[in-house]
């Protein structure tokens, strides 16, 4: 696994955390704002009902012969009443004279042109909101200013405030916890895309160089751009040097075979020892190249069709047979026994130049390994859902814990000195049964003096 | 403030030569009773006698010390004179509003005050511990041969037919002298046109006006007086040696019904018990539990027709109205004109 690169924090918690301190404050303008109306509400639903109140006793105020009297009706109190059970007081003047009522209540200072008053005081200890009204009376031909003054404690408006600060209390924490739920879901969402892309891109294959096509926000429209430019540079960069692998292979291979036919011919003609076992030593070093330029050819081959595979139904014992049968001539220059068991009804559905390919291989390397007058035995049988092809040979087996490594990029074991070999056959057969699916499975025998190489296909 | 004082003050000065006229001062519980609560009331002090025992009864350590006074003197007494008291029952509802109005109540609330229903109780500070009814009392014997009305318009066609047997002989509250007959007048004047017929008929009539309920209903049972009106039903009721020489009518149309408050003064010394005897009223009268000691009926758990004409008065601000020095005096000018016809 490659390094982590350096993280700036997450955009999902930052957007949450965004999203929930921008419902945070609204939330909390959302309190004040309720508050305030409601506090508003209560002081002016107050004030209407003492303004009722006060202008039916004006109302009431009337001139009779020579003096101003005032008849306050029993609604003007009774009102109050049913609203709060709060303290009423009141006063009517005429002009500077008291003419009923508390004679102690505060006084509200108003333009002459203002026909109305309102105050908030202290009376008695207590908090009162009061109202004036005032109305113009001809007495004997004289002008003179009824002003009818009611109080009322705050006891009721109190009351009603804090019930409404409980409303917007509970509206308020209501709003911020749809709200932070909102934003969670917000940031889960809209982080998805993004998490969807990289969860593809990772779940691909190492050769997958397909495009992204699956449809994104406009908001990453680039990022995917660049991202599929990047992989079209790189799959057209790794091909190209594939092909350049492939071409110097092909190019080595044909000269090499010239010089190994000019060197045996040497041979037959050289008689001394020295000069003979030079040649030997040559044919062996040109043996070696030309089977690696083979191998690259064949990896080379292997890539380009694990690409665009070429699917068939192929089956596999056939496969093995043929392959036995092209092999046996090899085999029998080392003394050495291609036994067989195969079952006929084992059919996947694939390439198979490939997989001819990979099985080959893998033959090679038994047969390379394996002393004289040994033998390797290929099987095909059917294990479950899969069909699985197994070449078990007597060479010795892979040197413990190098299993993994074997199927990497030209390594060789630990075994292979002296042998001819690139240690690309166990990285193409890897390749081309993941290629299709499946999966190789590299392991010694039980009784220790062999490998067996398992390929297993769905 | 000192606008605030200074009334005060003047006021002082001018009451102080008349004391508040105390009708009784009486004295229950132990003599080394630790702690003492100060009632003044307006009630007869005999009908409180089996309550105030039962919570003696409760509370061995305690002694009750019990002033009677009529309504306006317990005003004068509380707001004027400053007389040190824990506990104010009165029957003049208006007046215990307008103590609690401007300040001189204390705030109580328990089990107990939940159980009185909203327009017994003013904002924790009033509480209606009874209801009593505005009566006609008659004397039958004077009725003789007439069906006996059953409401204010059946009592004015009765008067106005045989003026010759009720002259003289028609009783009500002086409403200048007693609080609780100017309550149940006004009232009535808000409630019922007919009233003022009714006072009109009175006064053509040479209607006796009297100060108490008690003197009304001696009156009519000596056949003094042939008819009563505004009498507190739950006093007549309370005769039971009157059986037989008066009858007592709730009319049919309305039936005002005054409630006993009681509230507690601010600056009481003995709050707690105070409240504690508050709680023992209000649970006599609005608990479930039926408690014999309790002197009213308890008209809230009547289902009956009668019950169903009655109207509590309801405690609230709209009882300063007829308080107000103005309105007062208007409505006894028109009282007067209607009653006395002079």
């Amino acid at each position: 696994m490659s390094e982590l690169p350096p993280s700036t924090g997450s955009i999902r918690r930052r957007l949450t955390l965004q999203l929930m301190s921008g419902a945070a404050i609204l939330a909390t303008m959302l309190f004040f704002v309720v508050l305030n109306v409601a506090r508003d509400l209560a002081e002016s639903s107050q004030d209407n009902i003492l303004f009722a109140s006060a202008t039916s006793i004006l109302e009431s105020a009337a001139v009779q012969g020579d003096e101003v009297v005032v008849d306050i009706p029993y609604g003007a109190l009774s009102m109050l009443g049913n609203v709060s059970d709060d303290r009423v007081f009141y006063r009517v003047m005429a002009g500077p004279m008291l003419l009923t009522g508390y004679d102690n209540l505060p006084e509200i200072v108003r333009g002459r042109a203002e026909p109305s008053g309102f105050l908030t005081a202290s009376y008695g200890g207590e908090d009162i909101r009061m109202v004036e009204v005032s109305r113009r009376l001809s007495l004997n031909g004289q002008a003179v200013d009824v002003a009818v003054a009611v109080a009322q404690t705050r006891n009721g408006q109190a009351e009603t405030v804090a019930q409404m600060t409980r409303v917007a209390l509970f509206s308020g924490a209501g709003f911020f916890l749809v709200a932070a739920v909102m934003a969670v879901l917000t940031a889960q969402s809209s982080i998805r895309p993004l998490n969807r892309l990289a969860g593809s891109v990772s779940r691909r294959g190492p050769k997958d160089m397909r495009p992204v096509a699956g449809p994104v926000p406009s908001e990453m429209v680039p990022l995917v751009t660049s991202l599929n430019r990047f992989m079209a540079r790189l799959k057209t960069s790794l091909s190209r040097s594939e092909d350049f692998i492939a071409e110097a292979a092909h190019r080595v291979r044909t000269p090499l075979a010239t010089v190994r036919t000019q060197a045996e011919v040497v041979l037959r003609r050289v008689d001394r020892d020295e000069n003979r076992q030079s040649l030997r030593e040559m044919i062996r070093a040109i043996d070696e190249s030309s089977r690696a330029a083979g191998q690259l050819l064949d990896h080379a081959m292997v890539t380009f069709r694990t690409d665009h595979l070429e699917r068939e139904h192929i089956n596999l014992a056939d496969l093995a047979e043929e392959l036995v049968a092209r092999l046996t001539p090899v085999a029998e220059l080392k003394e050495l026994q291609l036994v067989t068991k195969l079952d006929a009804g084992c059919e996947i559905y694939g390439d198979a130049i490939l997989i001819q390919n990979a099985v080959r291989n893998i033959l090679d390397n038994a047969i390379k390994y394996s002393q004289t007058d040994r033998e390797i035995l290929l099987e095909v049988l059917k294990g479950g859902e899969r069909s699985i092809l197994r070449v078990t040979d007597q060479a010795g087996g892979f040197p413990d814990a190098l299993t993994t490594k074997l199927t990497e990029r030209f390594a060789r074991g630990v075994n292979s000195e002296g042998t001819v070999g690139s240690g690309l056959g166990l990285t193409i057969a890897k390749e081309v049964v993941e290629a299709h699916g499946g999966q190789l499975l590299l392991q010694n025998t039980d009784r220790g003096d062999g490998a067996c190489v398992t390929l297993s296909f769905p | 403030m000192r606008h605030l004082i200074f009334s005060i003050v003047t006021i002082c000065v001018g009451f102080a030569a008349q004391a508040f006229e105390i009708e009784g001062e009486y004295r229950f519980g132990s003599d080394d009773a630790r702690q003492e609560i100060r009632i003044i009331s307006t009630a007869d002090v005999e009908i409180l006698i089996p309550l105030m025992r039962l919570f003696l009864d409760a509370n061995p350590k305690v002694a009750i010390e019990y002033t009677s006074v009529s309504s306006g003197d317990l005003m004068t007494a509380i707001v004027d004179e400053g007389a040190q008291f824990d506990l104010a029952l009165s029957s003049a509802m208006d007046l215990q509003i307008k103590l609690a109005n401007d300040g001189f109540s204390a705030e109580h609330s328990s089990d107990a005050t939940k159980l009185v229903p909203d327009w017994g109780n003013w904002r924790n500070h009033v509480f209606a511990f009874s209801q009593e009814e505005a009566s006609i009392v008659v004397s039958p014997e004077a009725f003789e041969g007439l069906d006996i009305p059953r409401d204010r318009q059946a009592l004015i066609n009765v008067l106005r037919s045989h003026p010759e047997r009720f002259e003289g002989r028609v009783a009500t509250y002086d409403l200048a002298l007693s609080g609780t007959g100017y309550l149940f007048a006004t009232q009535d004047a808000r409630t019922t046109e007919t009233y003022w017929r009714l006072m009109e008929v009175m006064g053509s009539l040479d209607a006796r006006l009297f100060g108490s309920s008690n003197a009304m209903i001696e009156a009519v049972s000596r056949g003094e007086m042939a008819v009563a009106y505004n009498v507190l039903g739950s006093y007549a009721r309370a005769r039971k040696d009157l059986d037989g020489m008066i009858e007592v009518i709730d009319p049919a149309d309305v039936t005002s019904m005054m409630l006993r408050t009681a509230i507690l003064l601010k600056g009481a010394e003995e709050t707690e018990l105070a409240q504690g005897f508050i709680d023992h009223l209000l649970l006599s009268a609005w608990g479930a539990e039926d408690v014999p000691e309790y002197p009213f009926y308890k008209w809230h758990l009547d289902t009956s027709e009668a019950a169903a004409a009655t109207k509590p008065i309801r405690l609230g601000p709209g009882l300063l109205v007829f308080l107000d020095a103005q309105k007062r005096k208007r409505f006894l000018r028109e009282w007067s004109a209607a009653i006395r016809q002079e």
